[in-house]
């Protein structure tokens, strides 16, 4: 079968929200169990004293990036009907900067402040609140940060294009990568104090 | 080789729930063609509750009646199916694992009341963040780095990178 299988209709779009929900308790449950429900076990990633940030996450981007071009590989999955987040050059970095200070105060993203409520983390649900609050300022505002939003526009570009290289190297190099990450963190942690938490 | 904390609950190997998340998102892309994500579920459910609350806003917004207002139902969305699924498969994980406790965690250093309105404060900027980058860690970074998006690594880099810095300014609520 040639994926992605509902938008290539071998499977019906009504399956779409079934295999949206299961999708999502694969997700939850691979982030809760990792440690991802936990503020100061993610936190620690930018302390030295734990690395499952690093480790989970970039993981997971290798196993994905490999696993896609396995499949388009061989013929597998047709990639002009995947849905690829087009580059707003501004808007990505300015975005970006002010989710990371959005971060390190909550000590949550998103997805993980999700599993942290799941658990009974109170300040999960706390950080999870005022996301909303934060979109609900974004929209009300959004006249003054318009322009912001669509200037930059490079459409949906890949990474390995803009540096010349195919996305098999790149995503080689991507391994690479990560794997020094992971020996580099290994190492860190050593020499870091240790933290109770 | 866990490690059983204090109070009976334990965590998977780092890189066996890596390539659980990676073989997820790599499901996610193969059946319904696209990545997972967490934002935009936020971003619907305020466009419909506003829409719910205030229809005439959502129709003039120039934000809001992209997602809701009219025939759209911003609810009935595959990132709000996914997030419900998340809260599912986390809290099964929570039972498993053994660390389902009603708590506010915090370092010993802080009150619970300042972990708190930091934990707000921090979702509130990181909620407008995500508006403007188009998605969140998961949404915009992770998806969009399976899929070699330059934005996917541009948007990680910024989050990673500045959330290193803040981090260090923010030390005395954490370490």
């Amino acid at each position: 079968m040639i994926g992605p299988i509902i938008s290539s209709g071998i499977v019906s779009p009504a399956w779409d929200s079934i295999f949206a929900v299961l999708l999502g308790m694969g997700f939850g449950f691979a982030l809760e169990s990792s440690g991802f429900s936990s503020s100061r076990k993610i936190i620690g990633t930018f302390f030295g004293y734990d690395f499952v940030v690093v480790k989970v996450f970039f993981t997971a981007a290798i196993v994905a990036s490999v696993g896609l071009l396995y499949l388009k590989y061989f013929g597998l999955v047709d990639f002009s009907l995947l849905y690829i987040q087009p580059t707003f050059l501004t808007a990505a970095i300015i975005g970006g900067i002010i989710m990371g200070i959005g971060f390190a105060m909550g000590g949550f993203c998103p997805g993980t402040s999700l599993c942290a409520t799941a658990v009974g983390r109170i300040d999960g649900l706390v950080f999870f609140g005022g996301m909303f609050i934060g979109v609900f300022l974004f929209s009300e505002s959004f006249s003054l940060f318009e322009n912001m939003l669509y200037s930059g526009s490079l459409g949906a570009v890949m990474i390995n294009s803009v540096l010349g290289i195919s996305p098999e190297l790149f995503t080689f190099l991507l391994v690479l990568v990560a794997v020094g990450m992971f020996y580099g963190a290994a190492w860190v942690q050593k020499k870091v104090k240790k933290i109770e938490y | 080789m866990k490690k059983i904390n204090n109070d009976g609950s334990y965590y998977l190997n780092p890189y066996l729930g890596g390539v659980m998340l990676g073989t997820v998102l790599l499901l996610s892309f193969y059946i319904s063609g696209r990545g997972l994500g967490a934002s935009g579920a936020v971003k619907n459910s305020v466009a419909a509750t506003v829409n719910l609350v205030a229809p005439h806003h959502v129709e003039k917004s120039a934000y809001y009646s992209q997602f809701a207002g009219g025939e759209k139902r911003p609810m009935s969305n595959w990132l709000v199916y996914e997030v419900l699924g998340v809260l599912a498969g986390a809290f099964l994980s929570g039972i498993i694992f053994n660390r389902l406790k009603l708590k506010v965690e915090h370092s010993p250093k802080i009150t619970s009341r300042r972990r708190l309105i930091f934990a707000l404060t921090g979702g509130i900027v990181f909620g407008f963040g995500t508006q403007l980058a188009r998605g969140c860690t998961s949404g915009a970074a992770l998806s969009g780095m399976a899929v070699l998006s330059l934005g996917g690594y541009i948007t990680m880099v910024a989050i990673f990178g500045t959330a290193f810095i803040a981090a260090w300014i923010l030390r005395k609520n954490w370490i």
